[in-house]
């Protein structure tokens, strides 16, 4: 009876996890829609419902109703499988992430390494797609971004190792509890150069402009997913923005404090001290979409071999010299961070 | 309950390592080992050596098979002319296989441990590191100079002389100034 209890209670809870989660995704697309718009001077979306705030609704339901096609020769049971195998990973990765000091489906000691296994295993949709759809633009597609995807995992495995570090501990609860003090003391400073590679190389992980020849629309028409249409498609682009929101979470609890006042440690501390943490939280991860959404409006996209030169001829060796120095650090506990 | 999981994740694995040597086509076979990764990630979670199992993943899975599937896509194998030989190799490939069971067997036959009648408690990823960078820092160091030099045999191997090849250098490119490239005719 207890097991059935607590069963049905984790369910409860990752339905309160998944729901707003998936209308977020839904609404990042309308955001990323409008912001690039206003960007380049355009208005964006605003034809369905009031300032085209249904756009995202009526995008799921044309995309429903649209006929999945399966290319001939293609292999049908990969082919299915692989934008689910894409989104599961994404979605998977926020069973240990700590919405606010307590908040948190499963508090594991691991929890930095699940996310990495997670993040890891997110690349096999990309493969498994490219591969099944046996077709050429989607088999050159899979290849540049699993290249790219295991380039860049090491540089932000590294960033990581820097972060773990700082924290001494694994546990994503830990690591936002070790960065209270104020604004400086979150990691973002002493880390600087990690954070910098951190949030780089999220990008590239997500296949996002301006890393996004995996996709790359004007050279090999769409990558991994030309061949996919429908309901499958959307899971595509479902996964591109729920791994969007995911790194932005990783960043924000690594980086930038979790659920942490910016306050703390200021005369303003007990002026906001009403505030929720899980508000802080998602105003941090906003931003950093928002910085994604930007990046995004502002460059043109990379060659392919400056991208392979930046991840390991610059990022790498950028994460492994601040490693030595947090080394250093440590051990001369160095305040206000280290003591 | 455990023992239902763990019997559920070794039938799993044993037929996606079953799987593995007797599918057709080389990329399924690379995708079941995956699978038989993941059963034995899982089944190192049942012991509660929750590194081993998420290194497992991010290591092998995340890594090093992805690296596999990028090679297998790309060669486009055709498997039966790689099958011809299996009669002719039977012989050698029966001796090795023996071999390789026999010295499993010796090795886990004398294998005394008694199970451990308790499993970890607390961060078994401190206890690892702890033990590994101090009682066992020097088989660490050697495993660590063996990969290096694979690494680096890697490369030689691969790595052959740009003679007529152009290449761009960045670092040129970067110092190039606008007097290098433009003159002005008339202001």
């Amino acid at each position: 009876m207890d097991t059935l209890i607590y069963l049905i209670l984790t369910l409860l809870k990752i339905v309160v996890i998944l729901v707003p989660l998936l209308l977020s995704v839904a609404y990042l697309t309308y955001l990323e829609r409008k912001v690039i718009g206003y960007m380049q001077v355009r208005i964006g979306p605003n034809r369905v419902g009031p300032r085209g705030w249904l756009q995202p609704i009526a995008d799921f339901v044309k995309l429903a109703f649209k006929e999945i096609i399966i290319p001939t020769k293609a292999n049908r049971f990969l082919f299915v499988i692989a934008p689910m195998l894409v989104l599961a990973p994404a979605l998977a990765a926020w069973a240990v992430i700590p919405f606010a000091d307590g908040w948190v489906l499963a508090n594991i000691d691991a929890g930095l390494l699940y996310i990495l296994a997670m993040t890891s295993v997110g690349v096999y949709g990309v493969l498994i797609a490219g591969w099944a759809s046996n077709s050429k633009y989607a088999l050159l597609g899979t290849l540049r971004s699993a290249a790219q995807i295991i380039s860049y995992e090491i540089a932000m495995g590294f960033a990581l190792v820097g972060v773990l570090m700082a924290a001494g501990s694994l546990n994503l609860s830990a690591i936002v509890s070790a960065q209270s003090g104020s604004l400086l003391t979150w990691y973002w400073l002493p880390l600087l150069p990690l954070f910098m590679v951190y949030l780089i190389s999220g990008i590239a992980e997500t296949n996002r402009a301006p890393f996004d020849v995996a996709e790359g629309e004007s050279e090999i028409v769409a990558g991994f997913h030309v061949e996919y249409s429908g309901l499958l498609f959307a899971i595509f682009f479902l996964a591109e923005y729920a791994n969007m929101i995911l790194i932005a979470a990783l960043t924000v609890i690594m980086f930038l404090g979790g659920w942490l006042s910016p306050f703390q440690g200021t005369f303003l501390e007990a002026a906001f001290a009403w505030v929720p943490g899980i508000f802080w939280f998602l105003l941090k991860i906003s931003v950093i979409l928002f910085s994604f959404l930007w990046l995004r409006a502002t460059f043109p996209r990379y060659r392919y071999d400056q991208i392979m030169r930046l991840g390991w001829k610059v990022f790498i060796p950028i994460t492994l010299v601040w490693i030595v120095v947090i080394g250093i650090a440590i051990l001369a506990k160095l305040p206000p961070w280290f003591n | 309950m455990i023992k239902i999981t763990f019997y559920l994740f070794s039938l799993i694995l044993i037929f996606a390592a079953s799987r593995v040597i007797t599918i057709k086509n080389p990329v399924h076979a690379a995708l079941f080992l995956v699978l038989a990764f993941f059963s034995s990630a899982a089944i190192w979670l049942i012991l509660q050596a929750e590194f081993l199992a998420m290194v497992l993943i991010l290591v092998y899975v995340g890594a090093v098979m992805v690296l596999f599937l990028f090679v297998l896509m790309m060669l486009n194998v055709n498997f039966d002319t790689l099958r011809e030989g299996f009669v002719r190799h039977l012989p050698l490939a029966a001796f090795v296989g023996a071999v390789i069971l026999l010295e499993m067997v010796l090795v886990v036959g004398t294998w005394h441990h008694a199970l451990p009648t308790e499993v970890a408690t607390g961060s078994n990823t401190a206890a690892l590191g702890s033990v590994l960078y101090t009682e066992y820092v020097y088989p660490f160091e050697i495993a660590a100079a063996i990969l290096l030099v694979a690494m680096i045999a890697a490369i030689a191997l691969t790595m052959r002389p740009h003679t007529r090849s152009k290449y761009q250098k960045p670092e040129q490119q970067v110092r190039v100034r606008r007097e290098d490239r433009i003159r002005i005719i008339k202001d």
